[in-house]
């Protein structure tokens, strides 16, 4: 009880303090809001990406695209054959009137697809392997490929690699990003602490004098770093949010010209939590490195 | 309550400060530091505190034994003692009241049983009308006035003053001495460093002299 009031009591002086001076507290918390923006906003939109790119292709698959004007009996002695190809797992058809069907609800094109004379698609088989791993996929492909009676052997994996391969460089960017300007963070809190024991030098002679503890001296500048950290933190969440709301209202244009429901996504509830977390804990990590580089300094004489 | 056995002070730089200091202070006992400036009056007073540590010889207060004291020991050892400074050392960014309180805030405690002694102090010290007010607006006399009720706030055993009425005229300094005699009696220790003797005529008392950080023969018992 003893204990949760003084820390009620330094929570109060510390806000009390940061309301001392708000256009540097301000100041503060802005560039730190900024700071954070940026790895925060590009992670968001790499979360997008790779959203999209795992809803249009779930499982690798390869099509294998037909000549025009193959019978029946032929179609289904070919699917016996795939079928029994120890690769392959799974065979699924899609006659070109299907396909055509498909195109026609999917995207947009239905207009056009209705001027068309006459259904310009392909039948197809989707062939899902057996093993997803990159070099069976190859080898697999190979061999389709090598069966005459296959107009066209796609592997519908090969742009989602390059896309993971691209995803994967955009989370190294973000995470160096996200490191640099965490250390931008705490050297900011770093700098602000140290002004701050400059300025109340006399008071922590004195409260040393008068037989305060470490701790005692040392929480309030802990819980300025905190919050200061913590505000930052939801500065950038707010500039975050912000855009991307603005973002979202010019792609829903965009998005409509092409009969898709594409969104960015917004920061989730544990996404927000672990950005507070973060931010208000690095101010406190910064806090702590200047408190104790520069208190131990201040010895009564 | 405070034993000094054989204290060497050298400061660094080869300056002694104290050298071969010994004498005792009984638990209630008011007792004088005199000597010219420079003679080592502050310098004790900091060994006292725990501000400075003795060269040599053994410095022992209220059982601590300020020699070999752990840094984390210090805080409880200073509220333990109230400390009044020439220079006051009060705080301008808060009013007499919360300058008060400060040593009340760094020992925890209720914030109304504190401010009930907060008052009390400064009724003590005949400041209690002008709480609200900034220690920059106070006169000389009412700053050390100010000073003696942060110290005592906290009811320490011990009571160290350097130099109380240093800069203060006879009146001042005769109201702030039976502010000292008033602790005396229910029981503080006393040890005030003083250069005035006119204070040691008006207000009799066992006095320790130091002279170039020697305590004069007959001075210590």
């Amino acid at each position: 009880m003893k204990r949760l009031r003084e820390h009620l009591h330094v929570l109060q002086t510390t806000l009390s303090r940061l309301w001392l001076t708000p256009g540097a507290s301000l100041l503060n918390m802005t560039i730190i809001g900024i700071a954070l923006s940026l790895p925060v906003g590009t992670y968001v939109l790499l979360k997008s990406v790779q959203h999209l790119a795992s809803s249009v292709a779930e499982t690798p698959q390869i099509s294998v695209f037909l000549d025009a004007g193959r019978r029946d009996p032929e179609l289904r002695a070919l699917r016996e054959r795939l079928e029994a190809n120890d690769r392959v797992s799974r065979v699924e058809f899609v006659s070109r009137d299907t396909a055509l069907l498909q195109l026609q609800q999917s995207t947009g094109a239905s207009d056009m697809v209705g001027d068309l004379p006459h259904n310009p698609l392909p039948d197809t088989f989707i062939i899902y392997p057996k093993s997803t791993d990159a070099d069976a996929m190859e080898a697999l492909h190979q061999e389709l490929r090598s069966w005459q009676q296959f107009d066209h052997v796609q592997l519908d994996s090969a742009w989602v690699k390059k896309l993971d391969a691209l995803l994967g460089l955009g989370r190294l960017a973000t995470a160096i990003l996200a490191t640099t300007l965490s250390l931008a963070l705490i050297a900011i809190t770093f700098n602000t602490i140290r002004l701050q024991i400059l300025t109340r030098r006399d008071e922590i002679e004195v409260s040393k004098l008068i037989g305060a503890s470490d701790g005692f001296i040392r929480r309030p500048f802990l819980y300025f770093g905190l919050l200061q950290g913590l505000t930052g933190g939801i500065v950038a969440w707010l500039l975050v949010s912000a855009s991307l709301w603005l973002l979202n209202g010019s792609l829903a244009d965009l998005t409509q010209l092409y009969s898709s429901d594409f969104q960015l996504h917004t920061l989730s509830w544990p996404d927000s939590l672990a950005l507070f977390a973060f931010s208000g804990y690095l101010g406190w990590l910064g806090a702590w490195f200047s408190v104790s580089q520069h208190l131990w300094q201040i010895e009564p004489r | 309550m405070i034993h000094f056995g054989q204290v060497y002070k050298r400061y660094p730089g080869g300056h002694e400060a104290l050298q071969d200091v010994s004498f005792n202070i009984a638990q209630g006992e008011m007792v004088y530091l005199t000597g010219h400036s420079g003679a080592g009056k502050s310098t004790l007073l900091k060994l006292i505190a725990a501000i400075e540590r003795p060269t040599s010889g053994s410095v022992l207060i209220n059982g601590h034994n300020i020699r070999a004291i752990k840094r984390e020991a210090i805080p409880a050892l200073r509220r333990n003692i109230g400390l009044i400074f020439q220079d006051h050392k009060l705080l301008f960014d808060r009013s007499a009241f919360d300058n008060v309180l400060l040593p009340l805030q760094i020992s925890g405690f209720d914030h109304r049983e504190a401010a009930k002694r907060v008052r009390a102090a400064l009724d003590k010290v005949g400041l209690l009308a002008r709480e609200k007010a900034n220690p920059i607006a106070l006169s000389g006399g009412e700053q050390q006035r100010l000073c003696i009720a942060r110290a005592i706030v906290s009811r320490p055993d011990i009571l160290l003053a350097d130099e109380p009425t240093g800069n203060l005229d006879a009146e001042y300094s005769a109201e702030i001495l039976n502010i000292f005699r008033s602790f005396h009696q229910v029981g503080v220790t006393l040890l005030i460093s003083t250069h005035d003797q006119s204070v040691l005529q008006r207000f009799p008392a066992r006095a320790l002299h130091l002279d170039h950080g020697m305590l004069q023969q007959g001075s210590a018992t």
